[in-house]
């Protein structure tokens, strides 16, 4: 008998089916080559390296959220996939695969937090990546995260946005930013400009208001800036996470040669982590770049550019009292933890960080492709994530500053699951709450 | 037998540990310029930035989370690297050999150190089977390398003490003391020599992106 609670059976159809495929000599083979052709150098100096220490356990937000049962330490999960994949050669049925695809889809957000705490450095997460790269090959990806992935390989966008539809949307947030703003206007396909503001799809989907905040902040700082009327405005890729790189390579490719066909002195880009990791590091590297052809600049630093060089002025502080979540993508990704805090210091009155923070600040439990996973895996993701409720409740704010939109929803179901009573707001939305509109850009 | 033991077998644990050393880091030229993201990320500044962090006791966020684990396994590490050099039993053995030495520390030091050495075994050993986070990633060979380790400093300190029957106890020191050498590029006792390789991509990973990783 285990003394750890055993999750709830999850019907995902996807995996099932795709289970219910797979031959023996198909896992194999499929095994046999992303082993031996798509990897190389790390994954052998990492499996040689580990010396099983388990120092590793403590920096998982799902092991410690589930009272540190073994089986939820990054070294258990690489144990659980790739050991058994290693040593027996691939050679392994397809149930097997079954419990690989929930450990390295639903169990690890590839957050790299324990890279900081693995005395070698072992890129645990690059590991785990390996394993959701076979489960793809074999066709064993959650449904809802290969369902945006699909998306992506369509539309090369990850919410089946039609290009009419995105210009309709921008237009139709053109015109919600006037009636605030005299003047304000998102400017489509203006060659040239300063900046390309790109988004990720969910914001003409389901955040169309976020559009429109980055209106008014545009106009208010006097900012030479486009969005492109044609694909490629997608900077998300969710194909990142569900092991389709050929399918990433395609959406960053385009999203790029759409800055250069702009000719834009650099891209703007909305509060998001993954799409961040994605555009300036995963994209490129695939593609066999070494950087990204211009310069990307994150939200967070946009903001603490434009806050800092006084081009936005706050008026009068926001109240309510906040926390923030360091998104793994951008604090522990590119080193944001402090200009985010000079951000939300200058907007908010009240500021009460999380411990631990910074880069030692917990995962979402969202990012990474999990919140993709969709419904069926809800429970076991808040299940996973409860050192991020005892994180939040801590603080005692109301409201959690996400800057991240997988960090944001996900935080915010964590809020409900653990009846918290707060919210997740990103920057923005308080941003174009407390910033100074000139008297003659009132409309 | 002894005669054995003592000339050809510790030339060949040596040819073992370099050549098999060597070997292991040539093998990886090839491999390490096939996974392309590796050499255009190095940086000799982030990497040596990471192994300072991760070379001084409680120099790391993970390292002051486990204080007393912390502190076992640098006592266990630096002895059990120093403690074979500076023991005058080996210095003038090396002496007699090529003809010069380098200097010895007190009998009392090696011995404190050697008993650090097996107490430090012993401890991890004992977390491999008491911590169920690490029993579930435990397999025999973990416990059988620990004993190759171990095995050398158990003798050599019997041997010095005089337990049992001295020749054969030396014997056995020098064979266990051979075996844990060859065994280093061989088994996960290599991270003696990969050490440095992770940590300078990791510490170059972080680095490249603004961030710490200690």
């Amino acid at each position: 008998m285990s003394l750890y609670p055993v999750n709830k059976p999850v019907t995902d159809v996807a995996i099932d089916t795709g289970i219910a495929r797979l031959t023996t000599e198909q896992i194999e083979r499929t095994v046999q080559r992303v082993l031996t052709k798509e990897c190389s150098a790390r994954l052998q100096v990492f499996l040689d390296t580990c010396v099983h220490c388990g120092l590793c356990a403590e920096a998982c937000h799902s092991y410690l959220s589930r009272d540190k049962d073994p089986r939820y330490a990054p070294v258990a999960k690489v144990k659980d996939t790739l050991w058994e994949l290693v040593e027996r050669k691939g050679r392994v049925e397809p149930e097997s695969i079954r419990r690989m695809a929930e450990i390295a889809f639903v169990e690890c957000g590839v957050c790299r937090r324990c890279s900081m705490y693995c005395p070698f450095g072992i890129d645990i997460a690059y590991l785990i990546m390996t394993v959701r790269r076979i489960c793809n090959l074999l066709g064993v990806v959650p449904q809802y995260l290969q369902d945006t992935t699909n998306s992506h390989a369509v539309t090369l966008n990850q919410m089946w946005v039609h290009e009419d539809e995105w210009i309709d949307t921008v237009q139709w947030q053109e015109d919600e930013a006037i009636t605030e703003v005299t003047a304000a206007r998102i400017p489509l396909e203006k060659e040239g400009a300063d900046v390309m503001y790109s988004v990720i799809a969910p914001e003409p989907k389901i955040l169309a208001q976020l559009i429109n905040n980055m209106a008014l902040i545009m106009r208010v700082a006097g900012i030479d800036w486009t969005m492109p009327a044609t694909d490629g405005w997608d900077n998300s890729n969710m194909a990142m996470y569900s092991g389709d790189f050929e399918v990433m390579g395609r959406v960053e490719k385009l999203h790029w040669e759409t800055a250069q066909r702009l000719k834009v002195k650099r891209v703007v880009m909305g509060e998001c982590g993954h799409a961040f990791r994605g555009a300036v590091y995963d994209g490129p590297r695939w593609l066999a770049w070494r950087q990204a052809p211009v310069t990307m600049v994150h939200a967070i630093d946009f903001y603490y550019e434009l806050i800092k060089s006084g081009r936005i002025k706050i008026k009068q502080k926001y109240e309510p009292p906040v926390t923030l979540q360091d998104p793994c993508n951008t604090v522990r990704g590119m080193g944001l933890g402090k200009k985010v805090r000079y951000v939300v210091g200058a907007m908010c009155e009240n500021f009460a960080d999380m411990q631990p923070n910074y880069e030692h600040n917990y995962c979402c439990n969202a990012g990474g492709g999990l919140i993709n996973c969709g419904p069926p895996w809800k429970h076991s993701r808040m299940l996973s994530n409860r050192v991020k409720a005892e994180q939040l409740a801590a603080t005692g704010a109301e409201i959690c500053i996400t800057p991240c939109h997988n960090c944001h929803s996900g935080i915010e179901d964590v809020i409900g699951f653990y009846d918290l009573g707060m919210h997740t707001k990103f920057i923005s939305e308080i941003l174009v709450e407390c910033m100074e509109i000139p008297e003659a850009m009132k409309a | 037998m002894y005669e054995f033991v003592r000339g050809p077998l510790v030339w060949l644990a040596f040819a073992a540990l370099i050549g098999g050393g060597v070997w292991r880091l040539v093998a990886l030229i090839g491999p390490t310029r096939k996974d392309k993201v590796i050499l255009p990320y190095l940086h000799p500044g982030y990497a040596v930035r990471s192994l300072t962090h991760w070379l001084v006791p409680y120099n790391t966020v993970n390292m002051r989370l486990r204080p007393l684990f912390t502190m076992v396994s640098f006592l266990f590490h630096i002895c059990l690297l120093v403690s074979p050099l500076f023991l005058a039993a080996h210095t003038e053995v090396f002496a007699a050999t090529f003809g010069f030495a380098w200097g010895s520390w007190p009998g009392a030091w090696a011995d404190w150190m050697t008993v650090i050495v097996i107490a430090g075994g012993v401890f991890f050993a004992l977390r491999r089977i008491a911590d169920p986070t690490v029993r579930y990633v435990t397999r025999w060979t973990d416990f059988a390398l620990l004993a190759v380790v171990i095995a050398p400093f158990v003798t050599g300190l019997l041997a010095h003490l005089q337990v049992g029957p001295y020749r054969l106890m030396l014997t056995l020191h020098i064979v266990t003391g051979c075996i844990w050498l060859a065994a280093i590029p061989w088994t996960r006792l290599v991270h003696m020599i990969f050490f440095p390789l992770t940590r300078a991509y990791m510490g170059s990973e972080f680095g490249f992106r603004n961030a710490r990783d200690w």
